[in-house]
Parts: C-alpha cells; structure tokens; sequence
C-alpha cells in the first residue's frame, strides 16, 4: 500500500518554476531515494512535504487521506519527521535533552530519568548504540546524525525524510548510516532519501524517482537498475551538437596538471591523482555529479587550496610556489569561482570597486598606495557598457545585482586582466537563457583568441555546448576524456558512476 | 516613507542616547531631582564651562585612542575589547623609555616615547591577532584576558623595580619635565594628546577610505574568502589590524603619562578602554564619528561632579546613566531590517529596474 502519494504538485517562485507537475508514489515501510542533480527540485519537493511551503497545486496524500499542512508542528503530528542537512542539535546538552527539547509539557517539570530510559529503549530497538547521558559535542558526525533521527522517531514519527544525510559524514561513517537505514526499514519505517550520490542509492534504496529540472523523469525499482541508467537519467537527454561552436585549432599545451592530491574543507581527500591537459586555444569541460572534487580543483588551480602532492604547469612553468596574486599576473590565470557572492564579490562594495577587487595595489586602479577613484570610475563605466551589466549605477552595491549581473562583473575583471588561462566553475549557474549566452558568446571569443579555458560545471549541457573535449570526475579523479561527438548520455552515465571506462 | 525609515535606521543610534537620558531622568527624579536642571548643569559643566571643559579634554584623549582601538579591528573584522590592556602596556613602555633613556634633544625624546606607548599597545594586540589568525583562537577572549594581565603587569612594575623609593603608594618617578606634553587650555590639564588623537581620527578615516591599505584591512573584514581571491595575505593582514589598533590604544596609554600624570601609577586608567568599546559602537566603527562619540562620552564622565553639586543628584547617576547608554545603545544596533521586509522592497526595486533598463536603453 502506498504510504505518501504525491500528486501532480508543482510550485514556482517567481518565473521559477521549481517543481513542475511532479507525482511520486511512496510505498510504507520502503526506502525511497529521490536522485537529482542539485537544483533538481528534490529540497524544494521535501520543504512541501515537511510543509514550510506550500504546493501552488496538487495535493499530498498520506495513507489515502489528504494532507493540509501549514507548518512542519503540523508534519511531526502526522508522523513526517525531517532531518536536515545542517543538524539542529544544541551541542552543550545531552542526546536526551536535544531529544526532548521543544516537546510539549506546558510549565510541568520534565522527568528526565523516565525520558532517558525511554530513550535509551528506543535507540536499542533501532539499533542505535547512543548513550543518551552523553553530550552531543563529544559525538561523532555519524552519532549525530543517528541522534536527529532519534528525535524524529521519539516524537512518533514514521516518515523520515532525509536531506543528503551522507554529505556531513565522515566517508567511514557512511557504511554504518546505511546499515541503520535498513533496520529502520525493518522496523515499518518509510524512509525518503534525498541525495545525488548514486552509490548510495544502489546500496540502500527500494525504489529511485529520479528528479531533473522540477520533473520526474523516471521512477524505478532499484533491483532493475544499475547506476549507469541512473546517471543517463539524471542527465537526462542525449547530445544534440551545438552548431553555435567555434573551430579552432589548439595550439601547445598551457596548462598541465599532474598527479594532483588535496583534500578538501573537512580534511577528506578530494582530488587523487587527478591529471590533465589544456591547451590554448582550447575549452576542456570537466563535469560529472556534484562534489566529486570539482570545487578543489578550480581551487588548487587558481592558489586559494594548497596541494598535498602533484605539479601543475602554466606555459612550462611549476607554479607550485606561487600565491593566488602572482599566479594572476606571472602565469595568467583569471579564475571565475563557483562561489560568486562569497568569492568572487565582495557585495557590500560598489561595482566599480568589484571590477578592481584583483588588482587593486598596483597601477592603474591606485598608485603609491592611494585608490585611484577616477580611474575606477572610468572603468567601471567602460566595462559596464561592454559587458552590458544591468545596475542602476557603479557606485551601487554589487549585493543589489542580480545573479547574471553579478557573473558579468566578474566575468569582465577577469576576461580584462588578459589570462592565458581562464579557470571557469558553474558559469552558468542560476542565470537566465540571455546571460547563459552572453557567457558562451564570450568563451568563444576568449578560445578564438587563443586562451585555454578550463570550463567546470556540473550542468552537463551547458558543457556539451561548449566544450572541445569533456572530462568526466568521479571521485577526485577524472575517469574518461571524450571527445563531444562520442559523448552519449549512456557513456557520459558510466563515466560518471565512476564505471571504468575500458569499454567503448 | 522609505526615506523616512532609512533616516530613522542611519541616526538609531542618537536615538538611543536620547532614550537612554530619558529613561536616565526618571532615576533623577526619583533621586528627588529636576531632570532638566541636573542635565543641564551635567552639559553645561562638561561642555561650557573653561575649567569643567579642560576636564572633558584630559578624559577626551584616552577615550578617543580607546575607541578608535576597537573601531579599527572592527572594520577588519576582529573585535578588540583589550583596549584597556593595552593602554596600560603602552603606558608601560612609555614610562619605561621616558625614565631608562638617556635624555636627549627634547622634542625626538618626546616622539620616542609617543612611539614606545604606540609599540607597547600594538605589540599586546598583536599576541591576540596573531593566535586568532593562525590559531584559530577566539580574539575577543585573548583579548579580554590580556587586560587582566596588562593591568598587573604595571602594578607589578609600578609596585617593584620601578617604584619610587618611600613612595606611600605604588607609582614610579617623575619622568623629565622635559617630556610633558604641551597643555593647551591653561591652566587645566587638557594637552595635545586630544588634538594628536583628533588629527589621528582623520588620518585613519582617510586611510581606511583611500589607501590600499585601508582597503585590504576592510576587504577582510567584509568578506575574507574574496579578500584571499583578491590576493590579499588574510592572515598577515589580521596580525597588522589588530596591531594597529592596539598601538592607538597604547599612545592613548602613553599620552596619560606624558599629559596627565608624568609617573606610572598602578591602577591609573577608570576603565578607558572599556569606555572606548562603546564608543567605536556609537560611531558604527567609522573613525570620523569616533571623536563624535568620544566627546559625548568623556563629557558624561567629567560633566558627573557638576551636576552633582549643582543639583545634589549623586555622581553614582552617571555611572548608571552610563550603563542605560551602553544597553540602548547595543539595543539599537541589534535592529536591523528583517531580511524580509528589507529584502522584499529590495527585490521589488530591482525587479523594476531590470524591466527598466531596456526600456531606458531603446530611448537613449
């Protein structure tokens, strides 16, 4: 019997349309996995479900009977518990404590002791191996998570929705998180797994809907899948060659990355001898599923990630030994990050400012140590003509932009610093189709100039677009280089799920 | 409307005094005084009166040093709430190198000594800068602590090796007269170290403003990511900030000695450094507003005995003044404009303006 029916739910913010007619049927005491890329809709659909939003239309139906919910207390009493990404915990207080923190009870004192025994038992029947005296930051990431959880069912609930639960842990931790998810599965519970890892999806899941632009565009048992399917799906359709694409002729290799090893923020190795070449003239696409290393590498490249081991090259030169600053100016690279308000802009400084950000102690933005304000007023207003940036004035805050705007001032500091060497991650994310062209246009013109350019993304189309060659990541390492016209869905799928990539 | 709100927001914290002396009046009148009258005798001491605002001047100095020593780290980001430490320590090797150095050629000595409060103040904030920057330890609490310890580090010295023999009390000798800092409002204490502080204000506005220094100091305060991107050395950078505010707090520290008390006493300073948290506060840390908030506040201190004679309202009043100035003023700058309401009218207005735009660009 199905335990959740959603049906035909669509929302939009704005013109955005988020979810789009979207129906998934739930059965009781399954596992559910619901696969996407990021901005698929998955979070969005989970929001309505945990019922912070509400569906523009269709309806959610538990055990049959229709579901109106206009706050996530509402959701708990029907039994839907959520466990966010980022965890709720007070990490001060003992697991009983969290665990019974904002439960009702008016002003009656609480009975702690009777709370921990019941806790304690609940933990027992699910496996959990939770001391509930101890306090949550003496846990581990992993014990966290299974205290969220524990939250969730002491207060009765038997849907679980899980929010990329593997993304905080620990990669040792991610096996035994699974195994809890099975026992959970055993006792009745409805587990909804939301995730873009497929890994985990063969390994734990019952059935997969896979999610992609606000649409299902497939709904499958896990059984009669394998993960090559899955990625194709995910990708969703299958290559239409882009006849907008310059020819050109690569000239010699200019960048040249070799055997990179780093890690990443939480100190797990992120690239693993990851090795490539670029050359002038020439626009290498690397893509694959989210946070395979993408990120770390543009990072490394462009100085701001140290490397453990490896050599990257620019124009025949180690630039190991360089700064972010003279990698800018001495090996030429312009890096466009992924991160454009919290790398890319500083959002409280006026536009002009902006266009300056990366060259701001030397001539022409200021000499002697003194801003030349003049001079950024005059390129402020040069570049926002050429690169048609839309904004009231340059002396606006670049915070008041919006998104494809923002892409344009940094995409112009960079492109007037005249790189050999453009570094470029999800240049094309969250703009609209008009900005989306103007940065294509723009790469085409940098490649037809004879720079090489590095284009990151994870939006498969936008790479195919542009792409000369494409190299597809899996976990930190690049695992296949195809050519545009070789690159099927179904191929670019293997490569992906990381399927090694002997057969053609 | 928006106009209105928005002056409302900018000036919040003028408001905030305002309320506070209201709030402040009915602890006069239930001290059985006239509120009007005793304000007005307060003001009019500090303010207007020679001698009551020679007063104001000598506590002007400190407070002004002190609190351009927070507002400083705080547009880099850190929060330095040592100021009082590091008043001390400056005041430390002013004292020391006013006393152990050969005399010579008066006006160089007197810069030297300057110099040695500046390093003293830079060189105890610096400890607290670079453990935040390279160790990832909390500089607000370095910085608390190391007061504790600048205070009794002078008390120590003031009190041992460099106490005045048969002194009843713990201070050191006499420095040169040679060293005393100019006065400039005869004969009351007021010296040159408010003119030096004012002038300091202006220059570190200009700094912040239009140098390239000024402009890595502020870039890591606002968005440290982007300031690595912009291949600023964030961590360096962090060290330098807070250095330069400790030595404004230590030249506050040394302009004590060489103005104001020409030893070191243990214990000298009422709590300067602390005073000048408030007041980078009240001047949403922008330096030219430092000596704004600064006067308002060494008035409040110095104008206390005039209203206490005038109106027999205790002088203790103040102190708790003082405090509803503190609270209101920490209050008022905990308003903000909700995400939503503020976001809503800017989303509003950029999506006019985007259908604007092309509009404008077909007439032009």
């Amino acid at each position: 019997m199905d335990h959740i029916v959603i049906d035909r739910i669509t929302k939009s913010f704005g013109a955005f349309r988020a979810l789009d007619d979207v129906s998934i049927r739930i059965a009781k005491g399954a596992i559910h996995a619901i696969l996407g890329e990021n901005g698929a809709g998955k979070t969005t659909l989970m929001n309505i479900l945990y019922g912070l939003y509400k569906p523009d239309e269709g309806q959610i139906l538990l055990n049959g009977r229709p579901l109106r919910m206009s706050s996530p207390a509402d959701a708990i009493s029907h039994g839907i518990g959520m466990i966010h990404q980022h965890f709720m915990l007070v990490n001060s207080l003992t697991v009983t404590e969290n665990v019974v923190l904002g439960l009702e009870g008016g002003l009656r004192g609480v009975d702690f002791a009777a709370h921990e025994k019941r806790i304690r038992e609940l933990a027992k029947s699910v496996g959990f191996d939770i001391e509930p005296a101890a306090e949550v930051w003496t846990l581990p990431m992993g014990m966290r998570q299974r205290v969220e959880i524990l939250k969730a069912l002491y207060r009765k609930a038997d849907v679980l929705i899980l929010d990329e639960p593997t993304s905080v842990l620990a990669p040792s931790e991610i096996g035994s998180f699974l195994e809890s998810l099975k026992t959970l599965r055993a006792k009745n519970h409805t587990i909804l797994f939301i995730t873009h890892k497929l890994e985990e999806v063969m390994h734990v899941a019952d059935r997969v809907t896979v999610m992609r632009h606000g649409r299902v565009t497939d709904e499958v048992d896990a059984a009669e899948t394998t993960p090559r399917e899955l990625a194709q799906r995910m990708v969703g359709r299958d290559v239409i060659m882009n006849l907008k694409r310059v020819k050109s002729a690569p000239g010699e290799v200019i960048l040249k990355a070799e055997k990179l090893v780093a890690t990443d923020d939480r100190g797990v190795r992120a690239l693993d001898a990851l090795s490539f070449e670029l050359r002038a003239g020439e626009v290498f696409g690397i893509t694959g599923v989210d946070g395979n290393g993408q990120r770390e590498l543009s990072e490394v490249i462009a100085g701001l990630r140290p490397l453990d081991s490896g050599q990257i090259m620019a124009s025949g030169h180690d630039i190991g030994p360089l700064d972010v600053k003279r990698r800018k100016d001495e090996a030429g690279i312009g890096f466009v990050p992924e991160d454009r308000q919290h790398t890319g802009l500083v959002l409280d400084y006026p536009v002009a400012t902006n266009f300056i950000l990366r060259d701001y102690d030397r001539q022409p933005a200021s000499r002697h140590g003194l801003l030349d304000f003049k001079y950024m007023a005059r390129n402020a207003a040069d570049l926002v003509k050429r690169y048609d940036v839309r904004l009231r004035s340059p002396q606006q805050p670049v915070r008041f932009l919006s998104g494809g705007n923002q892409q344009k001032v940094i995409l112009a500091r960079e492109i007037e610093a005249k790189p050999k060497i453009l570094v470029i991650m999800q240049a094309c994310k969250g703009l609209d189709v008009g900005a989306i062209e103007f940065v294509q246009n723009t790469i085409f013109e940098l490649k037809a100039s004879g720079v090489g350019v590095l284009y990151i993304s994870t939006e498969l189309e936008h790479v195919l677009d542009i792409a000369d060659r494409i190299g597809v990541m899996y976990r930190g390492r690049i695992t296949g280089t195809l050519l545009p016209h070789e690159a099927t869905s179904e191929r670019l799928g293997e490569l992906m799920a990381g399927v090694a990539s002997e057969v053609v | 409307m928006v106009r209105v709100v928005q002056f409302l927001f900018v000036t919040k914290t003028i408001w905030a005094v305002v309320l506070a002396l209201l709030v402040g009046s009915i602890l006069m009148l239930s001290a059985g005084a006239n509120p009007l009258y005793a304000y007005a005798s307060l003001f009019g001491g500090a303010f207007f009166d020679y001698y009551g605002f020679g007063a104001t001047l000598v506590k002007f100095s400190p407070i002004l040093l002190a609190g351009l020593a927070v507002a400083i780290p705080l547009r880099g980001g850190l929060f330095n709430v040592g100021a009082e430490g590091q008043i001390y320590m400056g005041a430390l090797f002013c004292a020391v190198a006013a006393l152990y150095l050969p005399e010579f050629y008066w006006p160089l000595h007197l810069l030297v000594c300057a110099l040695a409060g500046a390093l003293g103040g830079a060189f105890w904030a610096a400890i607290a800068g670079y453990l935040k920057a390279y160790r990832g330890i909390n500089e607000v609490i370095v910085t608390l602590l190391l007061n504790y310890v600048g205070i009794n580090i002078v008390s120590y010295a003031a009190g041992g090796p460099m106490m005045e023999e048969g002194a009843p009390y713990p201070y050191s000798p006499e420095i040169p007269s040679s060293l005393f800092l100019p006065h400039i409002m005869l004969p009351t204490d007021a010296h040159a170290g408010a003119l030096v502080g004012v002038l300091l204000a202006v220059i570190l506005a200009f700094v912040l403003k239009y140098t390239t220094f000024g402009f890595a100091l502020t870039t890591v305060g606002s968005n440290p990511q982007a300031a690595k991107y912009a291949g600023i050395h964030v961590q360096r950078q962090m060290v330098v900030t807070m250095a330069l505010g400790g030595a404004l707090a230590g030249l506050g520290g040394a302009f004590e000695i060489l103005g104001v008390k020409y030893r070191l006493f243990h214990m000298f300073s009422p709590g300067y450094g602390f005073d000048g948290i408030v007041v980078a506060f009240m001047a949403g840390a922008n330096p030219i507003l430092v000596p704004i908030a600064a006067l308002f506040f060494s008035g409040l201190r110095s104008g206390a005995q005039f209203m206490q004679r005038a109106s027999g309202v205790d002088s203790t009043v103040i102190d708790a003044i003082q405090g509803l100035v503190v609270i209101f003023v920490a209050a008022s700058l905990a308003i903000r404009f909700g995400e939503s309401r503020w976001g809503k009218l800017l989303a509003q207005r950029r999506a006019l303006d985007d259908q604007l735009t092309p509009v404008e660009k077909k007439n032009a």
